[in-house]
């Protein structure tokens, strides 16, 4: 066991975990933060994906206790005071979702994927979620809500 | 699933880690990434007693050129290069590699030297460091030393460190103005493991003959693996459709594909053929080379 502190959303949460206790277990039971979910548990559908220093990785691939001295950013830091980030707004608007499972991860991924390219083609879009996985298959109206997102964000970033 | 519980060394510095290897030996292994070896600790495929965490070394994260090499630190990730302008630019193997391994999201934990430190089979970052003739720095007792990427990658999840030890870097040649490259990968889907993939570089003299040939192939064998033959056959030469088709034909020849859910042994033989004529001929494509 080891005493670990991890900064989540701005918020530290200490807790004696087991070494092997992976990040997306931390976030969940630890800091009780469920909206990062659990799929493959192989690393290969991106649902528990979450940024790091604002990159994305997959939380079910990391130990929690690596994330030390780690900025952490879940689903829930998204929308402070309950006002929706741009790219939940759009995965609304759009109906980037079906059953809402993947929902988190695409949107981290597709934050961080925004940040690196402002305004990518749909092409980039694809390229840029293709580590996250909805089984849905809805993903015609994910890239165009990460479309409209950009669009949303762009236009933010001018008027700021 | 749940890996087996270890004990976590975190190190700050190369002399820390390397303190900690050389205390705990044959039971312990470098934590970089981890994109690999979490996975097949979850598989319990490894189950190593103690994990020394090397990521939080900021002396091992770096990737620039040096006296001739491109030099790729320990704890570098695979996005790094991915977002890389010199890279973009200059190496178009690598450029192309750097895009297909794995997904986005885990290339930017996985690192390079870690993944070719791993040497899975399949692995893509073998690959290319044999088709541009890299170079492994390692740290021993005695210091450091280079290892050929030939002699490094010795068989399935086994390389030429020993036990103790740790890869510090890995040194690509700087491709000259008159080399290019190509990687050539099918995979399933984004993030499988390739169901057969090719790494080609071509570095070409002023006369429009071959100077440098390197191939090679993964996926195909119980590692990743050099295609000493088709190279030996275009150096010197003119480069040619023939050429190409004779080179290529090379591979299934060395191939020993298992039979799996990604295709016969046969299918995998012949798309080894076809990935290492499509990349010598993209190759030449990009130095200007009409066939």
């Amino acid at each position: 066991m080891s005493q670990i502190s991890l900064n989540i959303n701005g918020k530290t949460t200490t807790a004696d975990v087991e070494n092997r206790t992976l990040l997306v277990h931390f976030i969940r039971e630890q800091a009780k933060l469920t909206g990062t979910h659990v799929g493959c548990d192989s690393s290969s559908c991106g649902v528990c994906t979450v940024l790091l220093d604002g990159n994305p990785v997959k939380s079910c691939t990391v130990f929690a206790i690596m994330a030390e001295g780690h900025e952490i950013k879940t689903v829930e830091s998204l929308a402070p005071g309950g006002v929706l980030h741009p790219i939940q707004q759009a995965f609304w608007d759009q109906h980037g979702l079906q059953c809402g499972y993947c929902t988190p991860g695409m949107m981290m991924t597709s934050i961080a994927l925004l940040e690196q390219n402002p305004n990518p083609s749909e092409h980039e879009i694809r390229e840029g979620l293709s580590g996250n996985l909805c089984r849905c298959t809805g993903y015609n109206n994910i890239v165009k809500a990460v479309q409209q997102a950009a669009t949303a964000m762009s236009t933010q970033a001018a008027d700021d | 699933m749940f890996p087996a519980n270890f004990e976590y060394v975190r190190s700050h510095s190369t002399d820390e880690a390397f303190a900690a290897l050389q205390q705990h030996g044959s039971e312990a292994r470098v934590l970089a990434g981890g994109q690999s070896l979490i996975p097949a600790m979850r598989y319990r495929l490894a189950r190593p007693a103690v994990l020394v965490d090397i990521n939080p070394i900021k002396e091992l994260s770096y990737l620039h050129e040096k006296d001739g090499f491109l030099v790729i630190g320990a704890t570098t990730r695979d996005a790094a290069l991915e977002f890389d302008q010199n890279i973009l630019a200059r190496y178009s193997l690598i450029t192309a590699v750097s895009r297909v391994v794995a997904d986005p999201i885990v290339r930017h934990m996985g690192t390079v030297v870690g993944s070719i430190c791993h040497n899975d089979p399949s692995g893509d970052w073998t690959a290319t460091a044999l088709a541009s003739r890299a170079t492994m720095i390692v740290r021993g007792k005695d210091g450091t030393r280079e290892i050929s990427i030939d002699d490094f990658l010795v068989d399935s999840f086994t390389t030429a460190i020993e036990e103790g030890e740790m890869a510090i870097e890995v040194r690509i040649p700087i491709p000259d103005a008159h080399t290019q490259g190509s990687y050539q990968k099918i995979e399933r889907k984004v993030g499988d493991y390739a169901t057969c993939a090719a790494a080609v570089q071509l570095s070409m003299n002023v006369d429009g003959t071959i100077r440098q040939a390197g191939v090679a192939i993964t996926a195909v064998g119980h590692i990743a693996m050099r295609v000493t033959a088709a190279e030996a056959m275009l150096v010197g030469q003119r480069p040619s459709l023939e050429l190409c088709k004779a080179a290529a034909a090379e591979a299934p020849k060395i191939a020993s594909p298992n039979a799996d859910q990604r295709g016969s042994a046969e299918y995998k033989k012949d798309m080894a053929r076809v990935l290492v004529g499509r990349g010598l001929q993209e190759s030449l494509l990009r130095l200007g080379v009409s066939l």
